[in-house]
């Protein structure tokens, strides 16, 4: 393995690069949404790419979710392969019927005919202090559509290698951008090609003996940084990132669990028909002769997405994950 | 160039300057729908088309006929019928050209069959065997879309593409007059007049969205006026009068072929059957209405601009019949047939690359279906020979 230089670089500026590699690497990549052209998106995400391609590659469009995914439903039927921004997570509403009537059904109602590559970047999650509309983790709604591909990185080279297997794949995939990781920070050599990482794979980001986070997008760093906390109680915390809600990796995180026998689900989505509910069932139902514990969940409250001010209280943090693996039945051991 | 580059672009201008973008005048539809049937333009219509159209609405109607016989005999789960609208159907389809698509609505069977889809496969979704029967890229024709509307953004999108690639291809979207309240109409309209897409937008107004009256529906002077909102061309013709309606179409796709954009066609017409089988008309509508209509049927309109001029004779017309009994036949047969069915298509097409999950649940019912087929085996095996025959 050779070693390069490396700079930081962002969460953003790695999406952005995965986004000129897949079109230049294939003239049928076609970037759209509101605001993506002339201003790069409200993010940045798609800084440069008008100018590098032409408005025709990446388009500023109405002001239409529905329309937007509804014509790249019928460009994706002519062989292009859009990738569509929804602005905020909770501006992707409108676009719902498109997603779930059309793009999740399409290659099942057609035996396969007819096969929509879809990509829909959706900035998701709080903790940027974004007013009523733009916090919101509408994963359980994707998840619980038969059809799509659900994927959120982590890290700066998941948000590059992830994009990029999503625009390649055949399948239609929601792409949640964790927005308050965008201007997070690795080492990453934007100048070095990047690897793309294959989807429905969840990886160890931190090895640990005795309890298991399992956790995804904006929900990682946090846990990673309860894992190091938990040092001090005498906890070595396994981290789990799923980076793909589906197709879901069993085998990763019920192998995990298995080796440390206690298990917490962590993310910012409600608790109740949230998708730690779903991921507990599925370590139950694998590991449940090795579990020491009941699986737990730390999920955001089951209320409407807090103002600013209050956000704070809502979102899964340290200390509320190191609650959690507090009552993770120790007594019982000894 | 760019499509955005074509547009020019679009500075607030300051103020005092105000003034209108586009002048609306020429977009607006005429004052009563465009009829050539019965008036003096019908002599130049070509009499190769005439017998054709006329061919298609004989045998267009035939199928609406036995596919509503067959929801009678449990060969249909459903069949939303299409009688008295088959000027549209038919008009629609022949009015495009082979690289074209067509994106119908679910009452639009008739229209895909018109335009080359088998009869039988033009059928699987209101049959319930699949949702699709055909492949849309075989004839240009996409599915059969039922959420009312979302099919319209699909026809833009793919128009778009095709402009873009530099393609000569049009699309074509049918629509009912409810679905014009959708917000997906209002959107593929809006996205279709800004990149100047190559899509034509038909809307087949019967009347009724299921019991509800246009007047409950909308406002509107008619609906081809909410073409103007958008700055493309309104046309507003007789449903009815299939040649007015092919040369309606005809029109607006060359329009939309040579660089002009999209057009938004209202086609007047009356949904002579209920909107369903399984619906009862006679709970929002008087039979006095309907005959009316059925005065104003599309066949006996064509039928008597060609025996007035002499372009078919009795034979003819009864040719034209015969050859629309045996479609009809050859349906009734083939749909008297059970399809075959494997459950284990649920998994197969679910995705491009099927999730571990799906893996795991295909397994499931295959273990279920061989323990169900093992089970049978046996009770056949202790039932002996005539159990086995049952």
């Amino acid at each position: 393995m050779t070693t390069v230089a490396v700079k930081p670089a962002t969460m953003a500026q790695a999406l952005t690069r995965a986004l000129r590699d897949a079109m230049t690497a294939d003239p049928a990549v076609h970037v759209m949404g509101e605001d993506v052209g002339t201003l790069g998106g409200v993010f940045r995400v798609t800084d440069g790419l008008a100018a590098e391609f032409g408005d025709d590659r990446c388009t500023d469009t109405p002001l239409a979710e529905a329309g937007i995914l509804g014509t790249a439903v019928g460009m994706a039927m002519y062989g292009l392969r859009p990738v569509v921004e929804m602005q905020f997570d909770a501006f992707a509403y409108p676009a719902f019927e498109q997603l779930v009537s059309h793009v999740a059904r399409m290659h099942n109602r057609t035996r396969g005919a007819m096969p929509l590559p879809v990509t829909v970047r959706v900035p998701y999650g709080g903790g940027i202090g974004g007013v009523e509309h733009h916090s919101d983790s509408s994963e359980a709604y994707y998840m619980a559509t038969p059809g799509l591909h659900v994927v959120t990185p982590a890290t700066v080279a998941d948000a590059y290698g992830l994009l990029r297997a999503s625009i390649a794949s055949d399948d239609p995939v929601v792409f949640l951008e964790p927005k308050r990781l965008y201007w997070s920070k690795d080492s990453w050599n934007p100048e070095e090609p990047q690897a793309v990482e294959p989807i429905g794979r969840a990886v160890v980001r931190r090895p640990g003996r005795t309890a298991t986070l399992i956790t995804y997008g904006p929900s990682v760093p946090v846990c990673l940084e309860a894992a190091e906390a938990a040092r001090a109680e005498g906890w070595d915390l396994e981290v789990v990132d799923l980076r793909s809600l589906v197709p879901f990796d069993d085998e990763t995180v019920a192998a995990s669990v298995r080796r440390t026998g206690r298990a917490v689900v962590v993310h910012e989505s409600g608790g109740f028909g949230g998708p730690g509910g779903e991921i507990a069932a599925r370590v139950t139902e694998r590991c449940f002769h090795h579990l020491e514990a009941p699986v737990l969940r730390v999920a955001g409250f089951d209320v409407p997405y807090p103002p600013p001010m209050l956000e704070r209280h809502h979102l899964p943090g340290v200390d509320r994950i190191l609650d959690a693996v507090g009552r993770l039945q120790w007594e019982a051991e000894s | 160039m760019t499509v955005m580059e074509q547009r020019g672009a679009y500075r607030p201008t300051p103020p005092p300057a105000w003034q209108p973008r586009t002048d609306p005048v020429p977009l607006l539809p005429d004052e009563r729908p465009y009829r050539v049937l019965g008036t003096e333009a019908a002599a130049e219509a070509d009499p190769a088309l005439l017998r054709r159209l006329y061919a298609e609405l004989v045998r267009g109607r035939r199928y609406n006929v036995q596919a509503t016989a067959l929801t009678k005999q449990g060969r249909l789960a459903v069949y939303p019928s299409s009688t008295g609208q088959e000027a549209c159907e038919v008009a629609a389809a022949l009015a495009l050209q082979e690289r074209d698509w067509l994106f119908p609505s679910y009452r639009d069977t008739l229209a895909a069959v018109a335009r080359g889809v088998d009869p039988v496969q033009a059928l699987t979704l209101l049959r319930g065997d699949w949702h699709t029967g055909y492949d849309p890229y075989e004839h240009r024709v996409a599915p059969l879309s039922t959420p009312l509307a979302t099919q319209l953004p699909h026809a833009v999108g793919l128009a778009h593409a095709a402009h873009l690639k530099g393609d000569d291809v049009v699309a074509l979207a049918l629509v009912g007059d409810g679905g014009t309240s959708e917000g997906d109409f209002h959107e593929a309209l809006n996205f279709a007049a800004v990149w100047q897409a190559p899509v034509v937008f038909l809307v087949q107004n019967n009347g009724f969205a299921i019991s509800v009256p246009l007047a409950k529906q909308t406002a509107a002077p008619s609906l081809a006026h909410k073409a103007v909102g958008y700055g493309m061309p309104g046309r507003l013709v007789d449903g009815n009068d299939a040649v007015a309606v092919h040369q309606v179409l005809a029109e607006a796709l060359a329009h939309a072929r040579t660089g002009g954009g999209p057009t938004l066609i209202e086609a007047v017409t009356y949904r002579i059957d209920a909107h369903t089988n399984a619906d009862d008309a006679t709970r929002y509508r008087g039979d006095s209405e309907v005959e009316a209509w059925r005065e104003h049927d599309p066949i006996a309109l064509l039928e008597g601009e060609l025996t007035a001029r002499g372009i078919v004779d009795e034979d003819g017309i009864r040719a034209v019949r015969e050859e629309a009994e045996a479609m009809a036949a050859d349906l009734r047969e083939r749909m008297n047939q059970d399809p075959v069915l494997d459950p284990m298509d649920l998994f197969a097409h679910v995705y491009a690359e099927p999730t571990p999950q799906l893996r795991e649940q295909r397994d499931q019912l295959r273990a279920e279906l061989d323990a169900e087929a093992q089970a049978d085996a046996d009770t056949g095996a202790a039932a002996g020979p005539e159990g086995a025959g049952r």
